[in-house]
């Protein structure tokens, strides 16, 4: 499986390749660096929250509320920042990790003790946390000219040649692979994905496991809550309406198994990348909005049909002997 | 240990003479020289049954002697790999369940199929409900026809109230009633007592009788010998696969019977190494939970086999899933090494050096995606991590010295478990367990499901590991393993203790009787 997986992960840098040169013939300038790096920077967002989104998949569980989670903690500290322009960057943007962890709690903690599933949970927290940014914000946007500069330009310092916001998400990208590949956590979560008993037999507290998936994916929603408002410079209730779903669609399309217990950092990253590559290049190449929502549907559809199909193609082997004891049946 | 009877595997042709006996109805259904082979598997050797019309004919076996392939190839869910089912007189092919219905053939299970959150009357009919004449179901007809099978049954239930409101007997009931929905003239009953009461057996027996009546041809499945001497006309023994005795119940004592269940002799094929027994390791006592078991005790020692002998739902693994901290016992006391314990979760267990190996393996014991050193490790990554950190070298080494020693054949330690073969997912999930250095390790069922051959190579084993001073409690519903690998043995009937019998005690015929309640 790991082998298929390699194999599947390079398929898709593959993928992305031709679908860069391709785009590139119809629009010159596509492929250039600058506007690579453009697209990476573009898609830094999706590739925190993805990676958060894949942790809580891989212990068979699903976090739909990481979108508004983002709105809810982009909206507290861009308020904070607009009523107190003195706080230091830093201490807002640990706040930012720390209301988004907190939230994660919340889910965890009603997936835990409570042994509520996880879509319905987090598919209540969703509508909660959009419902708070609503209530702490009365409905009112906070505008670029009410939040600090300082606030605002972090994410596009350039640093070497890259803006800031880049570089965070590579540096969340290295702690996330070592976390899932590194640490018991990580092997923790694989484990009680892939098989939730073996993994209580092997003194795994799959519980807690979840519970701390969930931390972490809240974690990165409200760094990217942060990162979301002083990029686009504004906060509102229904920022990143709807984003939840690009991410749980950049991990299935990263080979993420939905039931839990396979898939990589790196094909998280790369589901990421593929959807950024489409969101960047269709507007470009001339195909209505509309059109490319179609689109990016038909994508995540396919995607799925693949992933399905590399999944069955690796259980083959197991399923021998029991198959062909109900064809002789 | 030695059977003094005649040889079992002379009986069966003597005794199927005998079963003609005359006076008797044609049979409505025989079945002739079945087999069914599964790759690797003989699950039924050329098995030969007559049922005949009024007659209860009881099945017994012990567990995993075919009595339940027999029963799915009679209902059409198994093609027998040889032999003919005859029915009047003519032979018969079930391509599907619903050929079987459609001959007369019913099943009542074991575990009744029922849902919950229906009623009653659509219970019995699901599948085959009455139609209006526009297609669609008619209630009424319905209703009133469930009405109707439920008061044959001598039963009051309501058929408009859902299943999930009624009792464990009642819905017995309507599973009764739901296999005699159809029109049926033979009735296989599989273990029908399991989960019942005396007064509800009672009853159960009372509604065979009136089946009796009705003609119908039953096949009774049970190994409790009083209720088959209550009910049955006609027995047949079934043991590794084959039919190995029948007869007519009222000619035939219950010794005979037992001798046929079991008798082989199993001195020489089990690798029982005798091991000097050391000090105490494990001592249970009264260990009790509310619903599946209650007084337990028993003690382990250094380097001993103990066996835990019952019949399926005696508790047996519902105590070593205690043990091992699954669950939790409501009252009892564990000691380990002279250190009273409470064992709150597998990972205390494990850090006290107590594991257990499932039953079943693929559900409980292996990450199929995961690699097989990471599935090797999972349970000791403790020792295998330095601070916090995993070392991925440190498990390939651990995962490498058990893959040796447990001769596991894979291409590479990276590959994923689900890739092997099923002998090898075994070692993959013993190697694990070994790896974290137990005292005490619970085997349930080691030998489930594979050949003859790795068999044996599975009970060298676990010599092997009680004369290198481990203590082993082995759960086993096969006699000959129980027999053959234990110094002692813990036998459970219904959630109590029926005995501790020592080797020199041990016969197959003392642990039935303990495990079935008779005398």
């Amino acid at each position: 499986m790991k082998r298929l997986l390699k194999h599947r992960e390079l398929l898709l840098v593959g993928i992305i390749a031709i679908m860069v040169a391709g785009f590139a013939t119809r629009a010159p300038g596509f492929a250039t660096p600058a506007n690579l790096a453009n697209i990476f920077n573009d898609t830094s967002i999706l590739i925190i929250l993805a990676l958060g989104q894949m942790t809580v998949i891989l212990t068979k569980s699903i976090d739909l509320s990481v979108a508004a989670n983002l709105a809810f903690t982009g909206m507290a500290v861009a308020m904070l920042d607009a009523a107190y322009p003195g706080l230091p960057l830093a201490l807002l943007v640990v706040l930012a990790i720390g209301i988004g962890a907190a939230l994660g709690a919340i889910n965890g903690y009603l997936v835990w003790a409570l042994q509520i599933p996880p879509i319905v949970v987090t598919l209540g927290t969703l509508t909660i946390y959009r419902g708070m940014a609503f209530v702490l914000s009365g409905g009112a946007w906070v505008n670029s000219h009410q939040m600090t500069p300082g606030f605002l330009n972090f994410p596009r310092v350039s640093v070497l040649g890259m803006p800031l916001l880049s570089w965070i998400a590579i540096v969340i990208v290295l702690l996330m692979w070592g976390l899932l590949t590194r640490t018991a956590f990580g092997r923790s979560a694989y484990a009680s994905g892939g098989n939730p008993t073996a993994a209580v037999y092997a003194g795994i507290d799959i519980g807690k496991t979840r519970f701390f998936a969930f931390v972490l994916s809240g974690a990165l929603s409200g760094l990217a809550g942060y990162l979301w408002v002083s990029r686009y410079a504004v906060a509102y209730v229904d920022v990143a309406a709807g984003f939840e779903l690009d991410t749980v669609a950049a991990s299935v399309i990263g080979g993420i198994s939905i039931a839990g217990g396979i898939g990589s950092v790196a094909g998280a990253v790369l589901g990421a990348l593929f959807l950024g590559v489409i969101k960047n290049a269709l507007p470009v190449i001339g195909i209505s909005p509309f059109a490319q929502m179609a689109i990016s549907g038909i994508v995540i559809v396919l995607a799925v049909v693949f992933n399905a199909r590399a999944e069955r193609r690796a259980g083959r082997i197991i399923l021998r002997d029991r198959g062909a004891k109900e064809v002789s049946a | 240990m030695n059977v003094a009877a005649p040889m079992p595997d002379e009986m069966p042709d003597q005794i199927n003479e005998v079963e003609a006996l005359p006076a008797r109805g044609a049979p409505i259904l025989e079945m002739r020289g079945i087999s069914q082979i599964f790759p690797g598997v003989k699950a039924l050797d050329g098995v030969s049954i007559a049922l005949y019309p009024g007659e209860v004919t009881a099945l017994i076996g012990e567990n995993g002697a075919g009595k339940s392939t027999l029963v799915k190839i009679l209902t059409g869910i198994y093609r027998p790999s040889e032999g003919e089912i005859v029915i009047d007189g003519q032979p018969v092919t079930f391509a599907s369940a619903q050929d079987a219905i459609d001959a007369g053939v019913t099943a009542i299970h074991q575990e009744t199929v029922l849902f919950d959150e229906l009623t009653v009357s659509e219970n019995i009919f699901l599948g085959h409900a009455p139609r209006t004449r526009f297609g669609l179901i008619d209630w009424k007809v319905m209703s009133a026809r469930a009405s109707e099978l439920l008061r044959a049954l001598e039963s009051e239930i309501d058929p408009t109230i859902r299943l999930k409101d009624l009792s464990i007997a009642q819905r017995h009931l309507v599973a009764i009633a739901r296999a005699l929905s159809v029109e049926a003239r033979i009735v296989i009953m599989d273990e029908p007592t399991a989960a019942l009461s005396r007064k509800e057996i009672d009853d159960l027996f009372r509604i065979v009788e009136g089946l009796k009546k009705q003609g119908k041809a039953i096949l009774f499945i049970s190994h409790k010998f009083d209720e088959v001497y209550e009910i049955a006309e006609n027995f047949v023994v079934f043991r590794d696969g084959r039919a190995v005795g029948s007869g007519r119940l009222a000619e035939t004592p219950q010794d005979t019977i037992v001798r046929m269940m079991v008798g082989r002799d199993v001195s020489n094929i089990f690798p029982k190494v005798e091991v000097s027994i050391g000090q105490t390791v494990l001592a249970v006592e009264n260990y009790c939970h509310p619903t599946e078991y209650r007084d337990i005790s028993f003690a382990l020692k250094r380097g001993e086999i103990l066996g835990v002998y019952g019949l399926i739902g005696a508790g047996r693994s519902e105590l070593c899933q205690a043990l091992f901290g699954v669950s939790r016992p409501s009252s009892g006391r564990l000691v380990l090494e002279d250190q009273e314990l409470t064992i709150r979760s597998p990972r205390d267990a494990i850090a006290a050096g107590i594991v257990y190996v499932p039953e079943e393996r693929g559900r409980h014991g292996l990450a199929l995606p995961m690699p097989i050193f990471q599935n090797m490790s999972l349970p000791s990554l403790a020792r295998t991590s330095r601070s916090g950190f995993l070392k991925a070298a440190n498990e390939l080494a651990l995962a490498r010295k058990y893959a040796e020693r447990l001769d596991l054949r894979a291409a590479a330690l990276s590959v994923p478990v689900g890739t092997l073969s099923g002998g090898n997912q075994q070692k993959v999930v013993i190697g694990k367990w070994l790896a974290t250095l137990p005292k005490v390790i619970i085997l349930d069922e080691p030998t489930k499901g594979i050949d003859i051959g790795s068999k044996a190579a599975v009970h060298g084993f676990i010599s092997e590991l009680a004369s290198e001073g481990l203590s082993i409690i082995m759960v086993s519903s096969e006699l000959p393993e129980i027999l053959g690998m234990s110094d002692r043995v813990l036998v459970m009937r219904e959630g109590l203790s029926a005995g501790i019998f020592d080797r020199s005690q041990l016969s197959a015929e003392t642990l039935v009787r303990a495990a079935t309640g008779n005398a």
